[in-house]
């Protein structure tokens, strides 16, 4: 596969994840808001905002902003509308590897979601934009794994969207354990919910709302889609997929990174991580920058004179 | 989709009232309500069906041409609005006969003009023997002289052609121009197969359509045919300016057809004249380029210009004969407006055959006399600069200014050797369904043909309309529009 297209699959399917990730934050909390708790509105918002976009929400979210910010901020490169333009206009340059359903899936929704230009008050336009990328995300996920071979595109596609899956629950549990009052019960609904994890906790956890044990579920378990641990073993196989393809390029030190990350979530246990957490979620995220890295100059961007030493 | 049905006077004949026929030559009436016979099953549902049932198929039409992504972006605009290729909702019919000799006479055509350009960038006997001159031959301005005694696979120079016919008002097709260098919209004629299918699945039967749906094999096995010798599994590619290229939706869907890598130029890299492409496997051999960009901006040490569209080197690997390129470089000096005056002595001079499709008309402006003649009657003649396509450079004489006439008048003088003059033609006219009512346009026809091995032209092609009412200009650029074309079996 060419080395561009493959970037191009990479990020139209980060970028598809990053909007989808967004819309099921936006919709927990937007339920959250309504109900009265021992945080104001401008906290929850301001939970919402640094859940999504590290470094980008200072302590005075204006809530009225806030969600327009998230959904359509035309300047905002984590807006909803912005991720599904730049997974649209990835999936434009590489239309012929992708099959055509997922084409005009993704078109339409790009259409359905900038057809009509936002104002910032409009909540309920927001919202609206929210339940189509919402639903538009496992349409467009169940299309992807239905209609395409799952071959290297594929595995760019799975790659891409697992690391950035990674790396968004890593900051979302940090956004929420980071706050120093004791968030409440239904915080944690929220924060369940933002990882559509609500009903799946429940079953396996019961619905006895620990912090510990959530951290333990979206960290570490290895069933649940929206974990951390499931989505770098999807990162794993992924990677596995496309060098056992490419027989003859030097895999080593994107095998390395991908072992160390690994051995992070496999063997870790709840009790040594919770204490330090933070410093843990911090490590995780570096650790996928490093293999993101790797992977771009093995595949995408190597040296002509590397390629002809091979 | 619509569904026939039996029930007759139903708002009869409601959206044909006001269809009128001028002098031209109409593709569906012989004269008023007689309509011809391979367009009776459509004239019949047509007066069947209410004005409601036409406007939800051409609106389910537009849905699917959208939902596909079959658009054009509109520069100009930073948002990228993006619009969908204007189209007809009702298909332009070509009986068998009709097509049999428009293949016959498109073979003749491109066999000999193959045989020209092999000729002008050799020995030059056909301008030794005082058929064409020499001084309009290496005075075009894609005549390329770096393409002087290379040697090109099987000969063949035009891969893909996209000749435009016109039929006159006797009823004849003839040829208005000859497409050789990157001709474009066979995707429109394909994708438009596919939504028209889904509009009249009843009528599709009941005329009895040849299929098209075979051309991105037939263009496959064309482009392999190609290869350098030894490359017995070559790696085919289409090359393409990008995605803000206004026909990329058209790399992309034929790439896709054909299962091949669509590349960029900064995709390739040449290494001791052999073309690479970038692949996570890593290099990969490039055996065949059925390349979408112009002559000028393939290899920039060679063409100059500094373009980033192509490759650094891809000209000498193409002249070391270690790649093929899908048209050959310098195909445009036989597509030149001048040259084209020439075909038919073309044609009689490397078969020994008369044309069996005619040109129109050509007077060359760079003969004073023609030049005078035509300059004094302007308003009588279509003027075209030679060099030029898209509908661009273009005097339309009777529907010209005084203003635009002097100014072109000018140009003319200018000049000369840039300029060519034919008669205004009135081009048939078909029925289209516009704004609410079915009115004539008028139309030409594009058939695509691929010479490999052989030549194949598959029995179909891309029908463009004028989609303004009266006018004569059809190109997308200058709103025109798209038809499905159907040849009929018998």
């Amino acid at each position: 596969m060419l080395s561009r297209v493959a970037d191009s699959l990479y990020w139209m399917s980060r970028y598809f994840e990053r909007a989808d990730n967004a819309s099921r934050v936006l919709k927990a909390t937007y339920g959250l808001i309504l109900n009265p708790a021992k945080f104001s509105t401008e906290e929850r918002w301001f939970h919402a905002v640094s859940s999504l976009a590290p470094g980008g929400a200072s302590n005075k979210v204006d809530p009225q902003h806030a969600l327009f910010l998230l959904v359509a901020d035309p300047e905002g490169s984590f807006s909803i509308v912005n991720c599904i333009k730049g997974a649209r206009e990835n999936a434009r340059q590489v239309r012929e590897e992708i099959s055509s359903e997922m084409w005009e899936h993704l078109n339409r929704l790009f259409h359905d979601v900038t057809g009509s230009e936002l104002q910032p008050e409009d909540d309920a336009g927001a919202m609206r934009v929210v339940s189509l990328v919402r639903e538009g995300s496992y349409r467009f996920n169940g299309i992807t794994a239905a209609t395409m071979n799952h071959d290297e595109a594929w595995h760019f596609i799975q790659l891409g969207k697992y690391i950035e899956r990674a790396c968004n629950i890593c900051v979302m549990l940090d956004a929420y354990f980071d706050i120093g009052k004791h968030p409440d019960d239904l915080d944690w609904v929220g924060l369940l919910s933002s990882c559509a994890a609500f009903e799946a906790y429940c079953k396996a956890c019961t619905a006895e709302l620990r912090p510990e044990r959530i951290a333990n579920f979206l960290l570490l378990k290895a069933e649940f889609p929206y974990s951390v641990r499931y989505s770098v073993d999807r990162m794993h196989e992924a990677l596995t997929g496309i060098s056992d393809l490419s027989l003859s390029r030097r895999t080593e030190n994107v095998e390395r990174l991908m072992g160390r990350l690994r051995s992070k979530v496999t063997y870790a246990q709840i009790d040594e991580i919770i204490g330090g957490l933070h410093q843990y979620l911090a490590a995780i995220i570096e650790q996928c920058r490093e293999l993101h890295a790797a992977v771009h100059e093995l595949y995408i961007e190597y040296p002509i004179e590397v390629a002809f030493q091979n | 989709m619509i569904i026939e049905t039996d029930r007759s006077d139903r708002g009869g004949a409601e959206a044909l009232h006001r269809y009128e026929l001028d002098g031209a030559y109409d593709e569906m009436f012989s004269a008023v309500d007689h309509p011809r016979k391979q367009y009776r099953p459509l004239h019949n549902l047509l007066l069947h069906l209410g004005r409601d049932e036409l406007e939800r198929s051409k609106h389910e039409a537009d849905q699917s041409f959208f939902n596909q992504g079959i658009t054009f972006t509109v520069y100009g605009n930073d948002k990228g609005t993006e619009r969908i290729f204007p189209h007809d909702l009702l298909p332009r019919i070509i009986t068998a006969a009709e097509w049999e000799k428009i293949e016959r006479g498109l073979t003749q055509r491109i066999t000999a003009l193959n045989l020209f350009l092999k000729d002008v960038y050799n020995e030059g006997k056909i301008i030794e023997d005082g058929v064409v001159p020499g001084s309009i031959v290496y005075t075009c301005k894609h005549y390329r002289r770096e393409m002087r005694n290379v040697k090109v696979p099987r000969d063949v120079y035009t891969t893909v052609v996209g000749t435009d016919l016109i039929r006159n008002p006797q009823g004849n097709f003839v040829v208005l121009e000859d497409n050789l260098r990157v001709p474009s919209g066979v995707s429109y004629m394909l994708t438009s197969r596919r939504v028209m299918k889904q509009i009249f699945p009843g009528l599709f039967q009941k005329c009895g359509v040849r299929p098209i749906e075979q051309y991105s094999q037939v263009l496959l096995s064309t482009l392999r045919s190609f290869a350098p010798e030894g490359r017995s599994e070559p790696t085919v590619v289409l090359l393409t300016p990008g995605s803000y290229n206004s026909a990329y939706f058209e790399h992309t869907y034929l790439a896709r057809q054909m299962g091949i890598e669509l590349v960029e130029g900064r995709d390739l890299v040449v290494h001791d004249n052999i073309v690479y492409m970038r692949t996570t496997f890593g290099l990969q051999r490039v055996d065949v380029i059925y390349r979408r960009i112009d002559d000028d901006y393939l290899d920039p040490l060679v063409f100059g210009n500094g373009s980033s569209l192509g490759a650094v080197g891809l000209f000498n690997a193409y002249r070391a004969g270690n790649v093929a390129f899908a048209n050959a470089v310098g195909t445009g000096v036989a597509d030149d407006k001048a040259i084209y005056a020439f075909v038919p002595q073309i044609i009689r001079y490397y078969l020994d055959q008369d044309p069996i499709l005619e040109n129109v008309e050509t007077l060359l402006m760079s003969d004073r006399g023609q030049r005078d003649h035509v300059c004094q009657n302007l308003e009588e003649y279509v003027v075209k600069a030679v060099g030029e396509s898209g509908g661009y450079g273009m005097l339309i004489g009777p529907h010209s200014t005084e203003q635009q006439r002097s100014e072109f008048r000018q140009k003319i003088y200018a000049e000369p050797r840039n300029y060519i003059a034919q008669p205004t033609i009135n081009l048939s006219t078909a029925p289209c369904f516009v704004d609410g009512i079915i009115e004539p346009r008028h139309v030409d026809l594009r058939p695509y043909v691929l010479y490999g091995e052989k030549i194949t032209i598959v029995p179909g092609g891309l029908t463009r309309v004028a989609l303004r009412k009266g006018s004569l200009v059809v190109n997308s650029s200058q709103g025109g529009g798209s038809k499905d074309t159907w040849v009929l079996q018998n």
